[in-house]
């Protein structure tokens, strides 16, 4: 495989819980979520009861993407930063640790310096979580060997079966 | 690139479906759109044109129940099919685990076809992925037209390994879900396989 698979673990999703929690009451912000570079998402927090965030999560990958295919046509490793303005919801979109996307909803009881304030500090706190999730993975593979246990390992053709027996 | 949370006890798999333009990706994920329960999908996301050609994806999130203990979601993707919307194309095989080539059975689209399997080969490549270990299956789409090759040529053509081939028929959904879970088998036993990268 290309990239290395996330892993998420308990302590550290905690942590992270924590990281966007407090981001959102900092930066007085509707929703805070975070979603990996593939769309799929990690970790939201905030109001999102009536929000669909699998497909938000899956649109702003794609934004991403294809923002940092236009970043590399003009000769940029990437754009770090997106804002989406509206009339009532504003979005702001930054890359941390190169992997994951930390996404931002805000309206008008906010600004955008508070949130790009905000988003800076929580973005060196989240790659560093992210940097002990991927040392861990990384340990956990050295220990097993080349067997990293997987919970699938012994998954059945029936498991799979049973999966579309509806 | 699967996902999995332990803390939440999830796994995410991302499944794309590729082709060349007009062979049916988009009906695939509208008829398992369709024809599942309301509480196992989420929305289908269509960014098309006006005249309903795929932009950039489309995108159908499905929960499909547990295995040992994990949601399991799938993550199924369209790619536009139009010859010129390349680099769309690559960005969606980002973090692909499995990949379905669709078909179009038509004689006239052999060449069409062709194309689009090397085209799937690059792009996998550009992206660090060999679709010799890649789970991969083929469907061969709109077997129910006047005009379509034999299933064996089509297969001689453009298999490239000993990929499970469906035939399909998918505004009817012959072949649809068969399909589908040809890929989500090979996704699922890749993980009992590795969990490495």
């Amino acid at each position: 495989m290309a990239a290395p698979d996330i892993v998420m673990y308990e302590e550290e999703f905690n942590q992270i819980k924590q990281i966007i929690s407090k981001l959102r009451v900092d930066a007085n912000a509707k929703v805070v979520f975070l979603v990996d570079k593939n769309g799929q998402q990690i970790a939201a927090h905030g109001e999102i009861e009536n929000l669909d965030t699998t497909s938000l999560a899956s649109l702003t990958a794609g934004n991403v993407a294809a923002t940092d295919g236009l970043a590399r046509l003009i000769g940029e490793r990437e754009f770090s930063i997106l804002f989406h303005e509206g009339a009532r919801d504003n979005i702001h979109i930054s890359i941390v640790a190169q992997r994951v996307i930390l996404v931002v909803i805000f309206d008008e009881r906010s600004s955008l310096g508070l949130v790009r304030l905000r988003v800076k500090k929580a973005s060196l706190e989240l790659g560093e979580t992210f940097g002990r999730i991927m040392a861990k993975v990384e340990k956990e593979r050295a220990v097993a060997g080349t067997a990293f246990e997987s919970p699938f390992a012994e998954i059945t053709d029936e498991d799979i079966d049973s999966l579309f027996s509806e | 690139m699967t996902f999995i949370n332990y803390a939440s006890r999830e796994i995410n798999c991302k499944i794309v479906y590729y082709g060349p333009g007009l062979c049916g990706k988009t009906t695939n994920l509208q008829y398992i759109y369709d024809k599942t329960n309301p509480t196992a999908k989420g929305k289908l996301i269509s960014l098309a044109t006006e005249t309903d050609r795929t932009l950039f994806f489309d995108f159908l999130p499905l929960e499909l129940g547990t295995v040992r203990g994990f949601r399991t979601r799938f993550h199924l993707y369209t790619v536009p099919g139009q010859v010129f919307y390349d680099a769309s194309r690559r960005l969606i095989l980002k973090g692909v685990d499995g990949v379905i080539f669709v078909a179009d059975s038509q004689v006239e689209r052999m060449d069409a076809n062709i194309e689009s399997v090397e085209n799937l080969v690059i792009n996998l490549k550009s992206q660090g992925y060999d679709l010799m270990s890649i789970p991969y299956v083929l469907q061969l789409n709109k077997r129910d037209l006047p005009n379509v090759a034999p299933a064996d040529e089509i297969r001689r053509l453009l298999a490239r390994k000993n990929e499970p081939v469906f035939e399909a028929v998918a505004p009817k959904g012959i072949g649809v879900f068969e399909t589908l879970k040809g890929v989500a088998k090979l996704v699922l036993s890749e993980l009992t396989k590795t969990g490495s990268s």
